[in-house]
Order: structure tokens, then C-alpha cells, then sequence
């Protein structure tokens, strides 16, 4: 016996390479052809009909007040989702506490944000300054050491961001809750035996774990409040969508004016689209044994004439380590 | 002989507990256990599933709060204060600073999977003790070629077989300079072939003077490393002495019955 696998006798011949005729798909080529002709009739339908007048769309497409509205659009949904995100996270934190005066507070801020609609909060920051016209510091029920018109302290920019960032805020409460839930108990367990503090086992171990979870759904949330600014017109904040109508009231190219700006809606979630594919890849790591490649790694894969892009390298074949961190 | 006694068990106690008794809810699983551990002992817990183990692992590192009686490490109640006759509840820093003095390795490893092999030995370093990266690396990667590892530095968990992630978990541990090392079923999520290599680990470890509490099911490592074993059943120890004696000879019904199952 010259194999060291006992019990294998004889070696048996190599077995040629399998070729067969791979499973047909009729049904798909039927498919295919059938949306194709769907797709034709559709753009046919939109660029033949005079009424959606390509010129003027094409036209305002880089207007500068459209321009102007987008670079709005685009401070106002970072800001807020900036205001979301911390908000969300100091939220989700303080409702996870054992401390009953934190988790009580979260709650009550949780369930009035996000139990009124958001254009009625928008409105509401919006016209604080006839609820009180001044705001000022000082001792409750005392003297005043610092006072201020409500609508010098709050603009119309001002009043979007809290409108919009405020309720936000209660949307990734509960987005970051489920992620620090879904975090192995374990883990805090070997934080916490290690002597690491609740904090530091909330910021270095739980946390970047939950954000996993917490990712995808942000991104929804960015790409969702990119639309929802559009709310803000309702206050006369002058964003992309705003700019829009502006231009329609005058001209009444009401159709145009829409579509050029849902191009503009349209290609910046694209752009957050890709934007997301790759944070989540990034906070992916450790979790697989290997990404699988990203869609410019296969295309360029596909030009240096391989179908299949490379196996990722197989660390320790045949062993199952890890199972309980998935 | 089979009880404990002081002479043939040099070294002064590091565990020390006096009828601690833990409950959750109505179910009592701890009821009294009277057990101490000296320095540089090798200390066994075996025993049945439920039978309390683990738990009373948990409470020495104050993981599960105690309901009743007394325990100590290094001479230092765990969880609280004495002042006078009046106990004080420790706050959560103040637990987190004796935790530093007592490494744990868990049955399911517990390794960080968002980071590297060496990042999980150089977090707590770093976090805690505030050792500069630097050097927290540098004795990271002499711990890593004393388990072994030291190739696989920068290996995230999930790319490491159940046994080189125990082994990375005891490194973790040991980068805490503790003086007290508890084990709970530290083999019993592994395959049967990686057993042998934390085991090994754990060896060294025991004859380089390292004080720990191994709750195992492996008599064998027990039988050869240990030098002092307790059986626990029901929440109670039944029956403690030398492991080979009580391995050999024990004397209680209950043990023998749950021997001749485990060996």
C-alpha cells in the first residue's frame, strides 16, 4: 500500500472533466424578449410625447437656482442625518440603561417624534417664534442672564434641520437598538471580565459589532430623508425641490420642472446607493472568511478574460471555527 | 483522606468562600458552597450539567451577583466594600478595576470577530491600563508565540479553527497581568482533535505558577494538572480532595455515579 490513506487500496484512474450540456432556461429568453418590447413601448411613450418637453427639462437641468436648491438639499439631508445618527445612538444607549430616569426619557422623546408627523414638527420649529417670542437663560423661575428673538436664534435653515434631525433622531433610536441587541451577549461578557467599563464595552466592542446591523437601514434612512427635505419647501426653505416649483409658478412648465428635478433625487440616491454597497462591505469584515468581489472587481475580472472572478483564499480548510459570531 | 487540609496545601488563599449561596428567581443553583483556593493551585470543578459550576465561575469575577454568604479574592470581597459591620455595593468602575485582576476564558471563546487575533490581546491593554500600542503589541506578539500563534496575528476569528481561537482567547486573558485565571468548560465547544492543544496551553500555564479555576469535564487534564478538585451537584459541593484521589476513590454515591458516566 503506498497511499497513506488507509483503507484506499487501489488509487482508481482520474475521471476525465464532466462535459455536459448545461440546463436550458426557454423561459427566460421568452422573458426577455417580451420586457424588452415593454421597455421600447415605454421609452417611446416618454420621449415621442411633446407634453413632457425633453428641451425645457434639459434646460433647467443645471440652472443655478436648481443648482443651488441641490447643494441645499445636499447640507440639509447630511446635517440631519448627522443630528439623526448621534441622536439616534445617544438615544438607543440611554433606553438600554439600567438607569430608569435615561430609558424613561428616551422613551417619552421616541414616542413624541416619532408619533407626530413630520411636516407638523417642520411647521411647529418653524413658527416656535409665536409659541415664545424670545428664548433666554437663566434660573428657572428667576432672573434672565441671556435673551433672544426666536427667529434670529432659529432661521428657516435652522428650523428644517431640527424639524427634520429631531425625528430622525427617534427613527435610529430604534435602528441602533436592534443593533446593539443583536449583539452576542457574550461579547460584553468577555469586555466586561477583561475590566473594560460599560462605556468603553459600548464603544470599542458593541457598538462597531451593532454597526453591522445598523448600516443597511441607515443607508434607507439617507436615502429617504434625501426625499423627505423636499418637505421643507412647506416652510419656504428654498432646496431642490422648492427651486422647482419657484420656476414652474412662473413659467408652468409644472411637468419639466418635476422631472428635472426627480432626475436630480434619482441620480444622488444612486450615487448613495454605491456609497452604502461599500460601508457595508467595510463593516462586513471579520464576519465572512472572504468578501465576495465588488461588481468593478467582476467586470474587471471579465476583461482579463476570466468569467469567474478568483477564489477567495480558503483560510484552514475543513475547519468550522467561528460559528457562534455570524 | 479525601478532605482538603491545610497542610498538604501550601500558599496563601486566593478564592475564599463561605457559604455563597445564588438564586434566580425562585430557583436556587448555588445552595452554600464553603470552597477555598490557594495561590499557584490548579482548582477543578467538575460535575453535571446544572449543577452550579459554572455559575459560581460567574460570581467570582461578580459576573452574577451573590444572594448570600461570603467570597473573596486576594483577600477582597468581590462586589462589595466592609466598613464596619455594613456592606457597600461596589459601583461599576470600581468592579471593572478588580475584574483587570482576573482573567476568564469562556466555552464559546467570546474573541472580538470585528478584530484581528493581536487587536483582541491589545484592546483591554490599551482601553484599561492605558499601555501604549506600541508596547501592548509587542507583548501581544510574544503572547501569541506562546500559544502558538504567532503566524496568525493577523487572522480575524472566523478565520481561526475553534482551538487557535481558545488559545487567542487565553492570550487575551493573560495580557492582563491577572493573578487569578478562571476556565469555564474551556474545551467542550471543540473538536476532539484541537482539545490537546489548549490543554497544552493550559499546562504551561499551570507550571508556571499560574493560580486558575478550570471547570472541565476532562478528567484526564484534571487527573494530571489539578491539585485540588470539588464535585459539585445540585448546587452543592458534594464531595473535594486531591483529583486523583477522588477520581480513584470517591466517596459519595453521587460521584461515583457521575464518574462512571464521564470516564
Amino acid at each position: 500500500m503506498n497511499s497513506p490513506d488507509q483503507g484506499v487500496v487501489e488509487q482508481p484512474a482520474r475521471p476525465e472533466n464532466i462535459k455536459a450540456v448545461p440546463v436550458r432556461h426557454p423561459g427566460r429568453w421568452a422573458g426577455a424578449v417580451v420586457i424588452a418590447v415593454l421597455l421600447a413601448m415605454l421609452l417611446h411613450a416618454l420621449f415621442y410625447n411633446k407634453a413632457f418637453q425633453w428641451d425645457v427639462v434639459g434646460k433647467y437641468l443645471f440652472d443655478s437656482s436648481i443648482t443651488h436648491g441641490l447643494v441645499v438639499t445636499l447640507e440639509l439631508t447630511a446635517l440631519s442625518m448627522v443630528m439623526g445618527l448621534v441622536g439616534g445612538v445617544l438615544l438607543a444607549v440611554m433606553r438600554l440603561s439600567p438607569n430608569p430616569l435615561l430609558s424613561g426619557t428616551a422613551w417619552l422623546y421616541i414616542w413624541i417624534f416619532r408619533g407626530t408627523p413630520v411636516l407638523v414638527q417642520l411647521v411647529f420649529w418653524n413658527f416656535l417664534g409665536a409659541l415664545w417670542p424670545t428664548l433666554s437663560i437663566g434660573i428657572p423661575f428667576g432672573p434672565e442672564f441671556w435673551s433672544e428673538s426666536t427667529n434670529t436664534l432659529i432661521p428657516v435653515f435652522t428650523a428644517a434641520l431640527l424639524g427634520l434631525g429631531l425625528n430622525e433622531a427617534a427613527y435610529m433610536a430604534e435602528i441602533v437598538r436592534g443593533g446593539i441587541q443583536s449583539v452576542d451577549e457574550g461579547q460584553s461578557e468577555a469586555s466586561h471580565a477583561l475590566g473594560m467599563s460599560r462605556f468603553t464595552t459600548m464603544r470599542r466592542i458593541v457598538l462597531p459589532q451593532a454597526m453591522r446591523v445598523i448600516i443597511p437601514p441607515t443607508g434607507n434612512e439617507t436615502i429617504s430623508m434625501l426625499k423627505t427635505t423636499s418637505l421643507v419647501s412647506v416652510i419656504a426653505l428654498e432646496e431642490l425641490f422648492r427651486a422647482g416649483q419657484n420656476i414652474y409658478s412662473r413659467t408652468f412648465e409644472t411637468i419639466p420642472l418635476l422631472i428635472t428635478v426627480s432626475l436630480w433625487y434619482l441620480f444622488l440616491t444612486s450615487v448613495l446607493t454605491i456609497g452604502q454597497y461599500y460601508v457595508e462591505r467595510y463593516y462586513a469584515r471579520g464576519s465572512n472568511r472572504a468578501l465576495p468581489p465588488t461588481p468593478i472587481q467582476r467586470i474587471r475580472a471579465l476583461f482579463q478574460g476570466r468569467h469567474t472572478p478568483p477564489a477567495p483564499p480558503v483560510v484552514n480548510p475543513g475547519v468550522h471555527g467561528g460559528g457562534n459570531f455570524s | 483522606m479525601t478532605e482538603l487540609t491545610k497542610q498538604d496545601r501550601p500558599g496563601h488563599p486566593m478564592v475564599k468562600a463561605e457559604g455563597v449561596r445564588k438564586s434566580y428567581g425562585q430557583v436556587e443553583v448555588l445552595k452554600g458552597i464553603d470552597l477555598e483556593v490557594r495561590q499557584g493551585e490548579v482548582f477543578c470543578l467538575i460535575g453535571p450539567s446544572g449543577s452550579g459550576k459554572s455559575t459560581f465561575l460567574r460570581c467570582i469575577n461578580h459576573l452574577e451577583k451573590i444572594n448570600g454568604g461570603f467570597l473573596s479574592v486576594d483577600g477582597e470581597l468581590v462586589g462589595y466594600r466592609q466598613k464596619g459591620d455594613r456592606l457597600y455595593e461596589l459601583k461599576d468602575r470600581e468592579v471593572a478595576v478588580k475584574r483587570q485582576d482576573i482573567g476568564m476564558v469562556f466555552q464559546r471563546f467570546n474573541l472580538f470577530p470585528h478584530m484581528t487575533a493581536l487587536q483582541n490581546i491589545v484592546e483591554a491593554p490599551v482601553q484599561v491600563k492605558g499601555e501604549s500600542r506600541a508596547e501592548a503589541k509587542q507583548r501581544g506578539m510574544a503572547l501569541l508565540e506562546r500559544v502558538g500563534l504567532a503566524d496568525k496575528a493577523d487572522s480575524y476569528p472566523s478565520q481561526l479553527s475553534g482551538g487557535q481561537q481558545q488559545r487567542v482567547a487565553i492570550a487575551r486573558a493573560l495580557a492582563m497581568k491577572p493573578k487569578l485565571m478562571l476556565f469555564d468548560e474551556p474545551t467542550s465547544a471543540l473538536d476532539p482533535e484541537l482539545v490537546g492543544d489548549v490543554l497544552d496551553v493550559m499546562r504551561d500555564l499551570a507550571r508556571e505558577g499560574m493560580t486558575m479555576i478550570v471547570v472541565t469535564h476532562e478528567m484526564g487534564f484534571a487527573r494530571e494538572v489539578g491539585d485540588a478538585l470539588v464535585f459539585m451537584d445540585g448546587g452543592v459541593v458534594v464531595e473535594s480532595g486531591h483529583p486523583r484521589e477522588v477520581l480513584t476513590n470517591p466517596q459519595h454515591e453521587r460521584t461515583r455515579a457521575f464518574l462512571s458516566k464521564v470516564l
